[in-house]
């Protein structure tokens, strides 16, 4: 705190303005964190269900039937980072989706925060950042369940958790800078969960490698978080071989999806806020 | 120094012009009213207040500010109360009071006790660890305004505060914002209901169509527009229009309204004898004193209530 807000003489309102002009982004994230605290029991069940029963389902079920090594290593170690990454991905579509949209239309959560000093990118900012807490969480619990199970081939596996909160991200951002466009809720979401997310699930490179499939069938991984995050995940846990150009284009396709995501909710958040 | 001053203030949508180039100024610590039938432009006037409206042309300052530039200051200072609560139904009431003062950056020390404060005022201190969702419409009217309080504003812009209120529930919300007056905040109140505009506003616009029609106090608009008393009388939807002929013979100005008549006179009892004397045998009959209603009447030729 750079100036005192609360003094004898009341609120100081200039100071409060100054404050939030630098630090409201932080602001709504302790709102949305607050927000999120009564359904803290159901996040936590969901975090803690969905490594188990994936990795019980597809490491050990699946697991046993695949005895050959895929990736070189055994399928379990194959297939950890891709379901890490997935979980994560799969969640940052849901809060890009719905709980956007409801912001505008039936909590109207932004509409009243917008009567605040705060502003469309400071709300931005803000979602984003609970985003990468609840990923940082979701992706944290994943990885330590998953060392129960043994499904990591190093150390460095724990990477998956960043890797998965900006794969995360490169798929939040720019639905949420879509759902700020929806003035009324039709098929669109329905659309993406079950023509663009869940393809992605199946064909991104998650269960087998994209390889796998022919080529015409590829591109939905090339265009999907989920593939470039879990080949980054699967380098960091057990070492698959990637050159180091394609590691860049990871990278800078997960980064890219993210900041052009941001830019782009920026103004979409400002024309729905300020007619 | 005003606090509010508009010059030319419009607001175009395409070729509608939702703010037709009005002009007003609000002095500090006044209860200001912008009157009108929905639609007549009063909340986008609002919304340009609060910054959350961009004008297509026209001055605006706001606390010696533009909104516009200075949005984040401008609200620092005000508190806004929406035409719809937007609660967070999901949190508790005392919560929802927390979590919007940490949209403006307050302190936990701070609004710790300012919500148990402000509930107290909201009369709301029972209620405080109950969900949104169990509290009644005026409730939540008067959490939605207490939530408005959270930063001290200096000025309360009121969209509708008692649209789809039970008459209780209005006098005690009116109760509140005539405290808050007396603390010196300056009320904006938008409203279509002219006996809240009476009971609230020292001074007021009647806005139509995007444009002033006038403006006043509520009683020199009454005594410039209207006459000091109003004769209302039924002859039952049939007869009405038929009426209005011999009427007319008994008063220089009345209005046909699809359920009654209204006639405007400064003393109604010797008018209404009139009208008996002559036999006219009205179904209802009611004397009262003219109202902002009349004024709207007056000028527009529609009732603001449609």
């Amino acid at each position: 705190m750079t100036e005192p807000i609360v003094s004898d003489h009341g609120l100081d309102h200039f100071a409060l303005a100054a404050r939030t002009r630098r630090f409201g982004a932080v602001q709504f994230l302790d709102y949305r964190l607050r927000a999120e605290r009564p359904f803290l029991i159901t996040f936590l069940t969901t975090a803690l269900g969905n490594p188990l029963l994936y990795l019980a389902a597809m490491g050990l079920g699946l697991g046993a039937v695949v005895q050959r090594p895929v990736g070189g290593v055994p399928y379990l170690l194959f297939v950890a980072p891709g379901l890490l990454i997935s979980t994560v991905v799969t969640t940052a579509a849901n809060w890009g989706t719905w709980p956007i949209f409801s912001g505008f239309k039936w909590e109207k959560t932004y509409f009243s925060a917008g009567a605040s000093p705060l502003g469309a990118r400071q709300l931005v900012l803000g979602e984003t950042l609970g985003m990468v807490v609840r990923l940082l969480l979701q992706g944290l619990i994943f990885w330590l369940i998953g060392l129960a199970f043994g499904a990591w081939g190093s150390p460095a596996s724990v990477l998956a958790v960043p890797i998965g909160i900006v794969a995360g991200l490169a798929m939040f951002t720019p639905l949420m800078a879509y759902s700020a466009t929806l003035e009324s809720e039709g098929l669109q979401f329905n659309f993406i969960t079950r023509l663009i997310v869940m393809p992605m699930f199946l064909f991104a490179g998650t269960f087998f490698p994209l390889e796998a499939m022919p080529v015409y069938l590829r591109w939905i991984g090339w265009v999907s978080p989920m593939w470039h995050g879990t080949q980054l995940s699967r380098v960091a846990s057990f070492g698959l071989d990637v050159p180091g150009w394609l590691i860049g284009v990871h990278v800078a396709f997960l980064v890219g999806c993210a900041a052009a995501g941001l830019w782009c909710a920026d103004r979409t958040f400002a024309r729905r806020l300020v007619k | 120094m005003p606090v509010i001053e508009a010059r030319d203030l419009t607001k175009a949508y395409g070729d509608f012009l939702a703010v037709d180039h009005i002009s007003f100024e609000v002095a500090p610590g006044e209860s200001f009213g912008l009157l009108g039938p929905n639609g007549a432009g009063k909340s986008t006037t609002m919304r340009m207040i609060s910054g959350s409206t961009l004008r297509s042309s026209g001055e605006l300052s706001v606390l010696a500010m533009d909104p516009e530039r200075r949005g984040p200051e401008v609200r620092a200072h005000l508190g806004i109360i929406p035409q719809a609560d937007n609660l967070d139904e999901e949190l508790r009431t005392r919560d929802n009071l927390i979590v919007y003062g940490r949209y403006f950056g307050l302190p936990l020390s701070y609004l710790r006790p300012k919500a148990d404060e402000l509930l107290e005022f909201a009369q709301l201190t029972d209620k405080a660890g109950e969900k949104v969702q169990a509290l009644s419409g005026g409730m939540k009217r008067r959490l939605t305004i207490a939530r408005g309080l959270v930063n001290e504003p200096k000025m309360l812009l009121l969209d509708e505060p008692t649209t789809g209120l039970d008459p209780q529930a209005r006098h005690i919300l009116w109760d509140r914002l005539f405290r808050l007056k007396e603390q010196g905040v300056t009320l904006v109140v938008t409203t279509h209901f002219m006996d809240e505009a009476e009971q609230l506003c020292d001074r007021l616009i009647v806005i139509d169509h995007g444009q002033i029609v006038a403006e006043g106090s509520p009683s020199a608009l009454i005594r410039q527009y209207s006459t000091r008393e109003v004769v209302e009388v039924r002859f039952g939807s049939e007869r009405n229009a038929a009426m209005e002929p011999e009427l007319r013979r008994l008063c220089d100005r009345l209005e046909v309204l699809p359920d009654r008549i209204l006639l405007y006179a400064d003393d109604g009892e010797a008018l209404l004898e009139a009208i008996n004397n002559r036999n006219l045998a009205p179904v209802t009959q009611l004397v009262r004193r003219s109202s902002l209603e009349d004024v709207f009447l007056r000028l527009t030729g529609r009732s603001l209530i449609d």
